[in-house]
């Protein structure tokens, strides 16, 4: 047998409550994380991720209490992102219960932050986020929320962060995110080329067969999605059932005696 | 009552709250009094090797794990606390670990990604008490970058394959490895901690 392909529902989190938005706009309030994570749990996802995308201090607070709670009630692993610009901002959330962090706009303005956090926690609970647009015939890196074209090719900064002791890469696509015509598959199949670390493919899906493509022909090691499972147009189950009909190695849940 | 070794690095709140879930009491500790009144010893593991022995070092725990673990007393290394049961570790230039188990921690090879991460199944190689109620193929949730390359076949309980043969549960007496996380490996993961809890006399 081999390891098995992930399904990672994508938790944005704003002042305690999980949020979606179209391509990092118009937000809309959607649930209780806590509530969301369990759900997601008992049906089978194999890992969550968290991101705050809140920006003030106190509202951080908030969250690392979140990250607490949902500690507490959930046993599959969770990554938590958003707003960590320090080892010590790292090390907060993994105290709090987190497996593993994501980086993003941070590691791009001080790429050390990715190697002095795999040197304190190791490099398997250092995640790399990239968020890539298409900018003529390459993909530029983006940051703060996707505003900012830092001009970094995607590809290189991907080779540069596994170097540098990222270990897996969330490739975020953002002309295709909240649009749900299917994940970029040139885009993720480009970086997973080039490294290798998990490649966890994010932005875009849309139907069972995305997730499909994602990780056949996009090479990815697993793949995110939010708004799908949030609004229950996708359920965890029937996507499994759907992917291990394809030959997908996926996990199979037991019932949580627990 | 479980101590575990709280030596700051990586994340052990999951693992108490696991514990707690299933009504085994536990604390955190870096005590060597109240680690050594405990019942048994969990050294949990997210971190870097040579980072992490420092940290025990810093502490003094060194030889008193290592005593505790000759006491029979049931002693859990989870993922990075499994690797530092052994001899010594590549990562981080070659560090030694606390040396119960005979073998040496390397990096996965990298015809696979590395690290390996994700559900991946057990192969079960020896029914023991630790994994009762366990079937054969379940899987459990894996984050780790080694592995437990040269130990002793006799102590390997279950293994994993990920480009290699993975050591996934190692047993030598009371001295237990895990290298995948039963807090993050939903109810089978729950299981082998219930079952670890129940070597407690």
């Amino acid at each position: 047998m081999t390891l098995t392909k992930r399904i990672i529902p994508c938790l944005d989190v704003d002042k305690g409550r999980v949020v979606k938005g179209r391509k990092f706009k118009d937000l809309q309030d959607v649930a209780n994380p806590i509530t969301l994570a369990k759900k997601y749990d008992e049906a089978g996802a194999d890992e969550l991720v968290f991101y705050d995308i809140t920006a003030s201090n106190e509202a951080r607070d908030i969250f690392v209490d979140m990250v607490e709670k949902v500690a507490a009630e959930i046993s599959i692993p969770f990554t938590v992102g958003g707003g960590l610009r320090t080892v010590n901002d790292i090390q907060k959330v993994l105290r709090a219960g987190a497996d593993k962090v994501s980086i993003n706009s941070a590691a791009v303005k001080n790429p050390q932050l990715i190697s002095d956090a795999a040197a304190k926690f190791g490099r398997q609970c250092v995640v790399l986020a990239i968020d890539a647009k298409q900018i003529a015939n390459s993909w530029h890196v983006f940051i703060n929320g996707g505003r900012v074209d830092t001009g970094l090719d995607a590809i290189t900064w991907a080779q540069k962060a596994e170097k540098l002791g990222a270990g897996e890469i969330v490739v975020n696509a953002i002309d295709t995110d909240g649009e749900k015509n299917g994940y970029n598959l040139d885009l993720n199949r480009a970086i997973a080329d080039v490294v290798n670390i998990p490649i966890v493919a994010s932005g875009g899906a849309g139907s069972m067969q995305h997730f499909a493509e994602a990780l056949l022909g996009g090479k990815a090691d697993a793949a995110l999605a939010a708004s799908v499972f949030h609004y229950e147009e996708i359920d965890i189950h029937a996507l499994k059932a759907f992917l291990r009909q394809q030959d997908i190695p996926i996990r199979e849940v037991t019932a949580n005696e627990f | 009552m479980i101590a575990i070794i709280d030596y700051g690095a990586g994340n052990i709140k999951s693992l108490q709250s696991a514990l707690s879930r299933l009504d085994i009491p536990s604390l955190l500790t870096t005590s060597k009094n109240e680690i050594e009144k405990a019942d048994a010893i969990i050294l949990p593991g997210v971190g870097a090797f040579a980072e992490a022995m420092k940290q025990l070092e810093k502490l003094g725990l060194v030889s008193l794990l290592k005593s505790e673990a000759s006491k029979n007393k049931p002693f859990l290394g989870i993922c990075l606390g499994m690797q530092m049961l052994y001899e010594t570790s590549d990562e981080g230039g070659e560090c030694p670990g606390l040396g119960l188990f005979k073998g040496k921690v390397r990096l996965i090879p990298d015809i696979v990604k590395v690290p390996h991460m994700g559900w991946n199944d057990l192969q079960i190689k020896q029914n023991v008490p630790l994994l009762n109620g366990i079937r054969e193929g379940s899987h459990v949730y894996f984050v780790h970058a080694y592995f437990a390359a040269e130990g002793d076949t006799e102590n390997l309980v279950a293994d994993t394959a990920y480009g290699v043969r993975i050591p996934a549960v190692v047993q030598q007496g009371n001295v237990f490895g895990i290298q995948f996380h039963p807090e993050k490996s939903g109810s089978i993961g729950l299981q082998i901690l219930k079952n670890f809890g129940e070597l407690i006399s």
